[in-house]
C-alpha cells in the first residue's frame, strides 16, 4: 500500500517493499501490497510466495517503500485540477465526421 | 521387488518425508514471509510424493495407492535417504538439508525428465522447475546465514557439517535404475561448493558416509517421525476422508 | 472434488457474490471520486463528507485520530487472530489422515499466515509499523480472536474450524470489504475471497466423516458440540454490552450489529448442519415465524469474558508458542540484516 502515512524503514533491519504485480501479459504492474524483507532478492521471493500463491501474476516487482515520493493530499488541487479543463487531451473531444472509418 | 519400483518409491519416500519435515515449520519459521515461503515448498514435496507414490503403486501392481504407501507401511519398508529423515535443528540445520536435498533433486528430475519412462518423464518434468526454485532458496538462506552474523557462520557451518555425511548416499550407483544417481555427483558438487563458497563457508572433510535408507535400514528418527504421521490413520482401518 | 447436495455450496457462494458487490462497490466509489469536492480548509467536514458518500478514506487523508486508533486497533487484533489462529489447526498437519488432507490443510494454514501479512500490511498504512504491532502482541497488550483458545483435539476439529470458526469469521469479514477505511476493505476483499475455500473444506472434512464410519461420525458430532458455542461467542459480547460498536457503525468501520451478525450466522448454520447429519447442540434452537429467523440459546458470555482475559484452555500456551517462534527466530533476521547491510556498503566501496 504506496502511500504511508509516515515513513517507517530506512535504517530498519527488516524494510518495508510494496509489490507491483503483472497479472497477465498485456496488463500493467498493478500494486497488490507490500511486505517486509531484509534485502530486494529475498523481497522478490517472498513476493511470489505470498502475493501469487493462486497463479496471480506473471511478473513482479518490488520496490523498498522508501524510495516512493507520493503526493500529498494537502496539494490534491494544485496537483491534479489543472488536468481537468484540458479536456483536449480526451480522444471523445473530438467530433469525427459521420463516415471515417478506423480514426 | 522390481527397479523401476524401487526407485520410484525411493523418489517419493524422499519427497514424502522431506514434505513431513518442512512441514513441522509451519507456525514456528524465523519470520512469517518464510513461514509461507517453507510450506510451500513443503507442498511441492508433497505433490511430488503423490505423483510418485501412486505411480509406484502402478509398477507394483498390489492395488496399493498413495495412502496405502504413505501409511500402512512401517519404517523397514520405506526407501527414503537418511538425509529426510533427519531432524529439523535449527534453521540453519534445515537449510543445509535442503541445500543438499535440492541440488541433488534437480539434477535427477532434469534427468527425469528425458527418460524413456512416460510417467516419470512427466513428473521429472514438472517436479525440476520446482527443485529449481527450492535450491535458489537454500541457496539464499546459506548465503545469508553463512555471511550474516558471527553467530549465524558459527550455526550455518555447524549445519552443513553435521549434514554432509549424509550426502554420500544419494549418489550410491544404481546401475539398473532409470537414472544412475551417481552420475549426478558432479553436478551436486559444483552446484554446492559453488553456493558454500559464496557463503564463505567450508566443504566439510568427513569419511563417515552412513546409508541404508535405500535397503530399510533408516536412523532412530525414522520411526517416531512415522509413529505421528500414521496414527490416526492406522487407528480407523478402512476409514475414508 | 465438493458435492453439489451441500447447502454450503448456496451459502457461501452468497456470501462470495457479497464480497465481489463489495469490490464493485469500491470501483464504483472510486469511480464518483472523479468529480469530488476539494478538502479545503475544513479538515473534518471533509472526513464526514467522505464517509455519508461511501467514498473511502486513504492513508495521507486527515483522519480523526480517534478514527485512526480504532482501525489500527481492529486492523491489528484482526492479523493478530490469523497468526495465532494457524495453531489450532497446524496442530494436525503432520497426522492428517490422507496425503490430500495434509496438503489441503497446509495449504490453509499457509494462506492465514497470507493473511496476517495483509492485514499488518494495512495497518502499516496508518503509521504504525509491524514490529510494534507483534511486541505489542507478544506483551499481551492486544488481543487475538479468543476462539483461537480452544484446543483442538481430534481430526474433525479441523472440520469444524473450517465450518464453524470460518463460517463465522466470513459473515464477520464480509462486511468489511465495504469499510471506509480503503486499504483494510482492499485487504479485506483478497482475505475473504481465499477463506470461502477454507469454509468449504472444512465443511466437506466434516461431511465426509458424518457420512463415514460410526467412529468417525462420532468425531465430527464431539467437535460440533465443542465448537458451537464458542463460534457463536466469536462475534462478541451481545449489542448492550459491546463498548465500540456505535460509534464503529457511524464511521463505517463497522456496518452491522454483534447480535445482527449471529442472527445471521445461525441462520445460514442450520441447514448446513441438517445436510451433515449432525445435531447442532442446542435443544432450544427452533425457527421463529414471527422474526422469520431461528431462536437460540446465546453463548456464555462469562465464559468468553475469562477467555479474553487470558484465562482459557490454551492462551498461555498459543502465546509461548508464538514467542518462542519469534526469539528463536532472532539470529536469523539479525544474519539477513546483517548481511543487505554487508552488500550494502560493498556496492557504495565499489561505486
Amino acid at each position: 500500500m504506496s502511500e504511508r502515512t509516515e515513513r517507517t524503514g530506512a535504517s530498519d533491519p527488516s524494510p518495508l517493499w510494496e509489490v507491483f504485480v503483472r497479472a497477465r501479459r498485456g496488463l500493467a504492474h498493478s500494486h497488490v501490497g507490500s511486505l517486509h524483507a531484509p534485502d530486494a532478492e529475498v523481497a522478490l521471493r517472498h513476493a511470489r510466495d505470498l502475493y501469487t500463491r493462486r497463479q496471480e501474476g506473471v511478473s513482479i516487482w518490488v520496490v523498498p517503500a522508501s524510495a516512493i515520493t507520493a503526493s500529498s493530499p494537502d496539494e490534491k488541487d494544485a496537483f491534479f485540477d489543472p488536468a481537468a479543463d484540458k479536456v483536449y487531451r480526451h480522444p471523445t473531444f473530438y467530433e469525427v465526421p459521420e463516415g471515417v472509418a478506423h480514426l | 521387488m522390481s527397479a523401476p519400483f524401487a526407485f520410484t518409491l525411493a523418489l517419493g519416500d524422499d519427497a514424502l518425508i522431506a514434505a513431513q519435515r518442512l512441514a513441522e515449520w509451519s507456525t514456528r519459521a524465523p519470520e512469517m514471509e518464510e513461514d509461507i515461503a517453507l510450506a510451500n515448498i513443503a507442498l511441492d514435496q508433497l505433490g511430488a510424493a503423490r505423483l510418485l507414490l501412486t505411480y509406484a503403486g502402478e509398477l507394483e501392481g498390489a492395488g496399493r495407492d498413495e495412502d496405502a504407501l504413505a501409511f500402512l507401511r512401517d519404517d523397514r519398508e520405506f526407501r527414503n535417504c537418511l538425509l529426510v529423515e533427519l531432524p529439523n535443528g535449527d534453521f540453519a540445520v534445515t537449510m543445509a538439508k535442503l541445500l543438499a536435498l535440492s541440488a541433488y533433486q534437480l539434477p535427477l528430475y532434469t534427468a527425469l525428465a528425458g527418460c524413456a519412462d512416460e510417467r516419470l518423464a512427466a513428473i521429472g518434468g514438472k517436479a525440476r522447475k520446482e527443485s529449481a526454485y527450492h535450491l535458489d532458496h537454500a541457496a539464499l538462506w546459506v548465503k545469508r546465514l553463512g555471511d550474516g552474523t558471527e553467530e549465524s557462520h558459527r550455526r550455518m557451518q555447524a549445519g552443513v557439517d553435521q549434514v554432509w555425511p549424509y550426502v554420500h548416499e544419494l549418489f550410491a550407483a544404481q546401475p539398473e535404475a532409470p537414472i544412475d544417481p551417481a552420475t549426478l555427483r558432479g553436478d551436486f558438487d559444483a552446484t554446492v561448493a559453488a553456493v558454500l563458497a559464496e557463503a564463505t563457508l567450508a566443504v566439510p572433510q568427513s569419511g563417515w558416509a552412513p546409508a541404508g535408507g535405500r535397503d530399510g535400514v533408516h536412523t532412530e528418527h525414522l520411526s517416531y517421525l512415522l509413529a505421528e504421521m500414521q496414527v490416526l490413520h492406522r487407528a480407523h482401518p478402512g476409514a475414508r476422508w | 472434488m465438493y458435492g453439489n447436495d451441500s447447502p454450503g455450496e448456496d451459502a457461501s457462494g452468497g456470501l462470495l457474490g457479497e464480497v465481489e458487490a463489495a469490490e464493485a462497490a469500491l470501483r464504483a466509489a472510486a469511480e464518483r471520486d472523479r468529480g469530488a469536492a476539494d478538502p479545503g480548509v475544513d479538515l473534518a467536514g471533509h472526513f464526514a463528507e467522505i464517509i455519508a458518500a461511501d467514498q473511502k478514506i486513504e492513508p495521507r487523508d486527515w483522519m480523526p485520530e480517534a478514527y485512526r486508533r480504532t482501525l489500527i486497533r481492529q486492523i491489528a487484533q484482526h492479523a493478530h487472530s490469523e497468526i495465532i489462529g494457524m495453531q489450532p489447526e497446524g496442530n494436525w498437519i503432520s497426522r492428517a489422515p490422507s496425503l490430500k488432507r495434509k496438503a489441503i490443510l497446509l495449504a490453509k494454514v499457509q494462506d492465514e499466515a497470507g493473511h496476517g501479512l495483509y492485514l499488518y500490511a494495512a495497518a502499516e498504512t496508518l503509521g504504525v509499523s509491524r514490529d510494534e504491532l507483534v511486541e505489542l502482541l507478544l506483551d499481551g497488550r492486544q488481543k487475538y480472536s479468543s476462539i483461537f483458545n480452544y484446543p483442538t483435539l481430534t481430526w474433525a476439529d479441523v472440520g469444524a474450524i473450517g465450518w464453524l470458526v470460518d463460517g463465522a469469521a466470513i459473515v464477520n469479514q464480509v462486511p468489511l470489504c465495504r469499510c471506509s477505511y480503503g486499504p483494510y476493505a482492499r485487504a479485506m476483499i483478497r482475505v475473504c475471497k481465499e477463506e470461502s475455500f477454507h469454509q468449504r473444506q472444512g465443511y466437506e472434512l466434516l461431511h465426509t466423516l458424518a457420512h463415514g464410519t460410526p467412529a468417525q461420525k462420532a468425531m465430527a458430532q464431539d467437535a460440533v458440540d465443542r465448537w458451537w458455542y464458542p463460534s457463536l461467542a466469536m462475534f462478541g459480547p451481545p449489542d448492550g454490552d459491546s463498548t465500540h460498536s456505535a460509534r464503529s457503525m457511524a464511521w463505517k468501520i463497522k456496518r452491522f450489529s454483534n447480535d445482527e451478525l449471529r442472527q445471521r450466522f445461525v441462520d445460514m448454520c442450520v441447514g448446513q448442519a441438517e445436510v451433515l447429519g449432525l445435531t447442532i447442540p442446542d435443544p432450544d434452537l427452533r425457527w421463529n415465524d414471527e422474526r422469520q429467523a431461528y431462536d437460540f440459546t446465546q453463548p456464555d458470555y462469562d465464559e468468553l469474558m475469562r477467555v479474553i482475559s487470558g484465562d482459557g484452555p490454551c492462551n498461555r500456551q498459543r502465546m509461548a508458542h508464538r514467542r518462542r517462534a519469534h526469539t528463536e527466530g532472532a539470529w536469523v533476521r539479525e544474519a539477513a540484516a546483517a548481511y543487505a547491510a554487508k552488500r550494502k556498503s560493498k556496492e557504495k566501496t565499489a561505486a
